[in-house]
Order: structure tokens, then C-alpha cells, then sequence
């Protein structure tokens, strides 16, 4: 008790914690501030946390918001205020700060109100990502340098693989068979590089799909992937010339779950009784349990995807897999259109470069260790800061 | 009361779903339409308290953030589908996400997955005191690394010593790869099937505690 009464007056005696200065951050939206604090005692144990409220200059005094919270020690210099969605710093709007310090007893030692000496502004462009826009702009140069010279009618070499020669094979199959394709275009989101290639291919096999006049099924999990796979299979029914063949209700939504996605595909897998199934997109956990029920089905199956930690499940399980970049180059294979074949030969020529790359910062970081000349790490060192 | 209830739910619905083991049924089938409608429904009262309500109609209706009136219209575009004479309408927000998924995606690609795995591949292979595994470590990593690269050239044939024997050594690399990651998701999976037996055994028939 009187341990406890002492180490109180002893924290009310110190000085209070406080934030000395706040900076805007550098190379950021104008989104994000510094707040640099002065916590007497932060090491000693006796402070376990700081917290920090915050509210606009001539906001009243009931709007205080807690926007950080920190344990003690910090870590870093600063914290960084600005990453809460519920209360975001806009540009040239005035801040003012109370912190606070949350003592081993659970007390709260309240510091001194601070206005912020200066406003938040938005950079144009971050400097801390050149290395990307170099990189970036030296790859779409090289894509596009291919993709005129295939343009102009130079013949370009795709080297077989064998995934891909089998998709039209296993279309043929299904309509032998007069039973349905299913096409799963993954189960992620339209921002994922996966799906994009997935829908590509998606459009190439529909049209086929049509002139065979072989029925086609694609559930969604991901409701705008949806709309983007029903644009495309129409509009291939429309290339095809057989606008009146296409089924509105051949591509459709089951649910967002994961796993009851899965559920409603596998009950469709053994109902319809597909010949030929595609997987190809982005998956998750789902992976094996999709193509063991196909492999059950007695389908052919053809799975593509750039999710590492999938693809041997799809290996083990299905005919034929598209590991990674294969997926993406799959749909230049199908449409045999110089555009698209120069872009894979782009591609190439990126690949070239990075190994070009990683060779040369392999030898300058051991002549780096051996010399002991930190100079000779500028290429890394310029990939990581930018 | 409500517990065991619960557990009675939970336990049905898992031997549901094993059934499908054995081969599709009416009980699978059961299982399969609860759970494809239930989450579904689930899935739109969370959309609807989580994003439009507090993201969209509430900062709408407080009148500070009326530019929302924007996106929410062009949302409101996919509805035209619905309407076979407007509904070309709907490729109006189809444009803008996909145009507005790659832009973000493109430098979040490139630097995650080409600057950053180039900058860690660029490791010393050999440096004073390091142990020996390590240097083989490294040799592995690197030249592991560059024969998976030579596996995925489109644009030549895998011939000859470059891009035959590099292509080659490539995709075992990649398979051995493939290998551990295979064995370490099925431990994985595995702790899961444990996790629903013990549910069976111990909640729900009391065999185990």
C-alpha cells in the first residue's frame, strides 16, 4: 500500500510526458505526420504504454480522438500518426496533440497540450520509389519495343507447353462427351494478376467453347470477377458469331465464403458431372479440395495459377498445370496474335535483364565482403532505398 | 441449452460434409445449399454494416462528404444490368475497377516481387568466417534461382547448355521446392483434421478431454 503510494507521488513528481515537435512525413499523400516525444522514465518500467489524442485546431473540446497507442519503450524516434481509417489527417488542416502515459498501476499521467507548428502536405511524387519507376518504365519499353517489332510482321519462337496444347484438346473432349466445361477463374479479386490472365483465357476457351457449341459453366466467388467473366463470355459467344447460343446462366455467383464456394462447386463437380474441368486463377486452401472431387468426377483437369503454395497440390492432382508465368503467357499461346507474342517475348527480355542484374550484384556484394568497401553495394542499396 | 444445441448443429453438419467421402447424397446436398445461402446472406448484412452503411450513406447523409455521391452512382451502374437496353451502362465501373486494380497492382507487383527478391538474391557468396553450409546455401539459392528464371523463357527453345541444361535444373528446383511446400501444408492440414475430431470426440460425444 504504501509502496504503491510512494511509486505514485514518485511518477507525479517527474516530469510529464510530452511531444516536442511534429514533422510532416516525407514522400506520402499528406496523410501522415511525425510526432516526436519526450517520455521521462521510458526505460525504467515504470511506464508501460503511451497513448495520444488528437482533434483540429478549432474543433471543440469534446473532440478529442485517441489515434495512437503505443507501448514503452518506442522503438522508433517517432510515431507515425495517420494509418487510423476512422480518424485520417487531411492535407493543410491544423492538429493539435495530447498525450499520455499509462503508468504499471493502470494510472494515466496526462501531458501538455501541443498545436502543430506546421500542416500535412502531399508530395507529387515519392522519391522513395524511383527505383520502381525505372524499373517499371524499362520494362513496359522493352514489352513495347517486342510488341512492335511482332507488329510489323517479324515472326517470333513460343516454345510448346504442353498445358496450354491441351486445352483444346480437353475442349474436344467435353463435346465428344456432350457434357459441360467448368471454368473457375480463381477466387480472388479482379486486382490480382492471376485473374486478369485467368479471364483472358477464359474468353479464348468461351469462344471455342461456342463454335463447338459445348456447354459451359463458371461459378464466381468474387462478385465483380463476375461481371468482367460474364462480359467475356458473351463477347466471345459475339465473336464466335453465335450471340444466340450463349446461356445467361452458364456464368454465375455462388457465395464470397471460401469454403462454401468450394462446398457449391464440389456439389457441381458431382451433379453435372463436367469432362473437362480448369482451374485458373488465384487459390487458396481450397485447391485440393477442388481438383481431388474434379480428379474424382473422372475430369480432365487443367489448373494454372501463380499461388506457390498451391501449385503442387495442383501438380499432384490435375493432368496438366500452368506454374506461374505460364498462366500469364497462356492467353498469347491461344490467340497466336503478334501483339500478344511480342509482349511474351518482352517478357523475356525482362528476365534476361534480371538475371543480368542479379549476377552483377552477386559479384559486387562478394567483392563488397572480401574488400571490405560498402561502395561496392550501391546496386543493392539502390533497390532497396530507391 | 443453447450451447448443446450448438454443438448437436455443429456436429451434424461436419458428418454432413464427410459424407461427401463416401459419395454425393441428399445430406451433403443439405449441408452444401445451408451453407452456400447462409454465408451468402451472411456476407451481404456484414457488406452492408461494415462498408455502405458506415463508409457510403452515413458520411453521405452527415453532408461532410458528399464526393462520395460519385462512386456510389457509378456502384449503382452494375444494377443496369439488370435492364437489357442500358446495360451496357455497367461497363462503366467495370473499366474504372480494372483500370484502377492494375495501376495499383503494377508498382505494388514490381516491387514486391521483382525488387525485393532481386535486392535479397543479392547475397556474397563467400565471405571471411562463414560457415560452409552457408556459402552452399547460397550457391543453391542463387543458381537455383537463375535456373528457375531460364525454366520460364517462352521465346526459346530449351536447347543447348544455357537454356537446355538451365531449364532443366530449373523445374527440379521448383519441384523440390514444390515438394516441401507440399509436405508442410499437409502437417498443416493434418493439426486441422485433429482440431475437428477432438470437436466430435470431446464437445460433442464427451470419449475425450
Amino acid at each position: 500500500m504504501i509502496n504503491s503510494i510512494v511509486l505514485t507521488a514518485l511518477m507525479l513528481l517527474q516530469p510529464a510526458i510530452e511531444i516536442t515537435d511534429v514533422q510532416d512525413r516525407p514522400n506520402d499523400a499528406g496523410d501522415r505526420l511525425h510526432l516526436y516525444l519526450s517520455i521521462p522514465g521510458e526505460d525504467t518500467g515504470d511506464l508501460v504504454a503511451c497513448v495520444v489524442f488528437r482533434k483540429q485546431v478549432d474543433e471543440p473540446d469534446d473532440y478529442w480522438n485517441l489515434v495512437l497507442s503505443e507501448a514503452l519503450p518506442l522503438e522508433e524516434e517517432f510515431l507515425v500518426d495517420g494509418y487510423d481509417p476512422d480518424f485520417i489527417i487531411e492535407p493543410g488542416v491544423r492538429y493539435m496533440f495530447r498525450p499520455a502515459a499509462i503508468t504499471i498501476a493502470g494510472d494515466t499521467l496526462v501531458g501538455e497540450v501541443f498545436i502543430s507548428p506546421i500542416t500535412s502536405k502531399g508530395e507529387f511524387i515519392n522519391t522513395d520509389e524511383t527505383s520502381v519507376l525505372i524499373a517499371g518504365s524499362l520494362f513496359i519499353i522493352l514489352i513495347f519495343y517486342y510488341f512492335g517489332k511482332a507488329q510489323r510482321g517479324q515472326k517470333m519462337y513460343l516454345r510448346p507447353i504442353a498445358g496450354i496444347e491441351a486445352i483444346d484438346e480437353a475442349i474436344g473432349r467435353a463435346t465428344e462427351m456432350g457434357k459441360p466445361i467448368l471454368y473457375v477463374p480463381g477466387l480472388s479479386s479482379i486486382a490480382d494478376v492471376a485473374t486478369i490472365a485467368s479471364l483472358t483465357i477464359l474468353g479464348r476457351v468461351a469462344k471455342k467453347v461456342a463454335e463447338y457449341q459445348t456447354p459451359l459453366l463458371v461459378p464466381n466467388r468474387n462478385p465483380i470477377v463476375y461481371t468482367v467473366a460474364e462480359e467475356c463470355v458473351k463477347q466471345a459467344y459475339l465473336e464466335a458469331g453465335r450471340p444466340d447460343s450463349y446461356d445467361p446462366d452458364s456464368v454465375f455467383f455462388l457465395t464470397q465464403s471460401q469454403f462454401a464456394f468450394v462446398a457449391g462447386v464440389n456439389g457441381i463437380m458431382m451433379r453435372e458431372r463436367p469432362a473437362t474441368n480448369f482451374y485458373l486463377g488465384m487459390f487458396y486452401a481450397e485447391s485440393l479440395i477442388l481438383a481431388e472431387t474434379g480428379s474424382l468426377s473422372g475430369a480432365i483437369q487443367i489448373a494454372g495459377t501463380d499461388a506457390i503454395t498451391q501449385l503442387p497440390f495442383f501438380i499432384t492432382t490435375c493432368d496438366y498445370t500452368l506454374i506461374g508465368e505460364e498462366l500469364y503467357a497462356a492467353s498469347a499461346y491461344l490467340g497466336h496474335e503478334p501483339k500478344q507474342i511480342g509482349a511474351v517475348k518482352g517478357q523475356d527480355a525482362c528476365k534476361m535483364l534480371i538475371i543480368i542484374l542479379l549476377l552483377l550484384g552477386l559479384v559486387l556484394s562478394t567483392i563488397s565482403v572480401i574488400t571490405g568497401n560498402e561502395s561496392f553495394m550501391f546496386l543493392k542499396n539502390m533497390l532497396l532505398s530507391g | 441449452m443453447y450451447d448443446t444445441i450448438g454443438i448437436w448443429v455443429g456436429a451434424f453438419f461436419t458428418l454432413a460434409i464427410y459424407s461427401f467421402l463416401y459419395k454425393e447424397n441428399p445430406v451433403y446436398r443439405l449441408a452444401e445449399h445451408l451453407v452456400v445461402g447462409i454465408s451468402l446472406g451472411y456476407t451481404m448484412v456484414l457488406i452492408y454494416n461494415s462498408v455502405i452503411l458506415p463508409k457510403l450513406l452515413e458520411p453521405i447523409f452527415a453532408g461532410n462528404h458528399l464526393i462520395l455521391i460519385i462512386p456510389g452512382l457509378l456502384g449503382l451502374l452494375y444494377i443496369t444490368r439488370f435492364i437489357p437496353s442500358i446495360a451496357w451502362l455497367s461497363r462503366y465501373p467495370i473499366a474504372f475497377i480494372m483500370g484502377t486494380a492494375m495501376g495499383v497492382a503494377f508498382p505494388l507487383t514490381m516491387k514486391a516481387y521483382v525488387l525485393r527478391q532481386l535486392e535479397a538474391a543479392m547475397v556474397p557468396l563467400y565471405s571471411s568466417g562463414m560457415p560452409w553450409y552457408e556459402v552452399f546455401g547460397n550457391i543453391v539459392m542463387i543458381f537455383g534461382t537463375l535456373a528457375a528464371l531460364i525454366y520460364f523463357f517462352f521465346s526459346k527453345p530449351h536447347k543447348g547448355l544455357f537454356f537446355g541444361t538451365g531449364s532443366k535444373i530449373g523445374i527440379w528446383v521448383i519441384m523440390l521446392g514444390f515438394g516441401a511446400t507440399f509436405g508442410f501444408t499437409v502437417m498443416g492440414r493434418i493439426s486441422l483434421l485433429i482440431g475437428r475430431i477432438q470437436y466430435l470426440l470431446g464437445d460433442w460425444l464427451h470419449l475425450i478431454e
